[in-house]
């Protein structure tokens, strides 16, 4: 085929493009695999069944909040990565001030303790449950964020695949915050924090597979 | 070429079809074509690849530009949207050719960035082919709307699709068209 035959066919009868779909439908699968995975949560572990009080209303709070950072650093990212040659080199930073928080603030609270009261507070009584929880809430999100990068043109693949992970990471965590009894920071420091690289990791290695166009 | 001296020229090309302006779109694939081309032979000329090659990427890169341009973020320059495409597919093409810079050498570079630098070289993609690959209904719709030329209503009236259906047929099948010679759908001799 000749070069001046495809231009021919590919600007006969051009369409208009809207712009600004992208970061709408990244939004949506936002969204809705945030509610899928929250729905998963209900449908397996189910609710924390004695969730009341202050101290526990906190812990959520933080956990939330923890998990919610990095939701927002890595959809802003995310939104750079799907178009061609943006790679969020100035955002890429603020991924890890989340995870420095929480380890600091973890690192302080065992500080504050004797050291025979770490095992506990490291371990929980549920670090298992956490340990399969999270990347299993994580699927949903994980899914619907690569078919909407799959509209765009991510260029590192990589990259985008890992933040994907971390985003869906993080949004499984905020589903299993509302389930998790283990009410101490080192704990979310480490449990948390663990899964959710992990999902990262497993995204950085999918993303090449899943993504290229 | 100077590529920043063409960026204003190229970005206002682009905008005026994005909002469907045809000849605007045909005038800017012309020019990337021959910038993408020069790229190519380039990137090449280190794998001691030749012009046929070159050609695949151009139209592969063209593909690309075309069903992706709602990806260009117009408060972004355009010239690196374009040459990150570019690259991409250039990485991409090296990762399914098995090629890896140690298995060739780099002397002979010069001869072959040196050879014409005109349009007549065809690539190895076969249209034909490559539109056996698509769905009927993708079939007929680039066939009418993108090869006769006839409008998208026509093309609704003649094959019975709605007029949503034929955009949508269109569109799809563009991206399938450049699926298949990512998959060497395109009947590459390696």
């Amino acid at each position: 085929m000749k070069t001046d035959q495809l231009i021919d066919m590919l600007s006969t009868n051009v369409e208009p493009v809207k712009s600004g779909q992208l970061g709408k439908t990244l939004v949506w699968a936002l969204v809705i695999g945030g509610a899928a995975s929250f729905c998963v949560m209900l449908a397996t572990v189910g609710l924390r069944p004695e969730a009341n009080g202050v101290s526990h209303l906190g812990f959520l709070a933080l956990k939330v909040l923890f998990m919610l950072s990095l939701v927002g650093v890595g959809t802003a990212l995310l939104s750079k990565l799907i178009h061609p040659g943006q790679e969020g080199r100035k955002l890429f930073a603020f991924i890890f001030l989340p995870f420095l928080a929480a380890g600091f603030a973890g690192i302080i609270a065992l500080a504050l303790e004797p050291s025979a009261a770490w095992h506990p507070m490291i371990l929980g009584t549920e670090w298992v449950t956490c340990l399969y929880c999270i990347p299993l809430f994580a699927i949903a999100p994980f899914a619907l964020l690569i078919w909407a990068l799959r509209k765009g043109a991510p260029t590192n693949l990589q990259r985008t695949g890992a933040i994907a992970g971390l985003v869906a990471g993080a949004l499984g965590a905020t589903a299993y915050a509302f389930h998790c009894s283990d009410d101490s920071l080192p704990f979310i420091a480490i449990w948390y924090g663990a899964m959710v690289l992990l999902c990262t990791w497993i995204g950085a290695r999918l993303g090449p597979r899943l993504l290229r166009w | 070429m100077d590529v920043r001296s063409t960026e204003p020229e190229l970005r206002t090309l682009m905008m005026a079809g994005l909002n469907g302006d045809a000849a605007a779109h045909k005038d800017l694939l012309e020019r990337l074509s021959s910038q993408l081309r020069s790229y190519f032979k380039g990137q090449l000329g280190r794998f001691n690849r030749g012009p046929v090659e070159a050609e695949d990427l151009v139209q592969e890169a063209l593909i690309a530009i075309h069903t992706r341009r709602h990806t260009y973020d117009p408060s972004q320059l355009f010239t690196p949207w374009v040459y990150a495409i570019a690259h991409y597919k250039f990485v991409d093409y090296l990762r399914r050719t098995k090629s890896s810079i140690n298995d060739l050498p780099i002397e002979d570079a010069g001869g072959i960035t040196a050879q014409d630098d005109r349009a007549h070289v065809e690539s190895t993609l076969d249209l034909e082919r490559l539109m056996a690959g698509l769905s009927p209904n993708m079939r007929q719709a680039i066939q009418y709307v993108k090869l006769d030329g006839l409008s998208v209503s026509e093309a609704a009236a003649r094959s019975g699709m709605s007029e949503s259906n034929v955009k949508v047929s269109v569109h799809r099948g563009l991206k399938a068209l450049a699926l298949q010679i990512t998959k060497g759908g395109g009947d590459h001799e390696d």
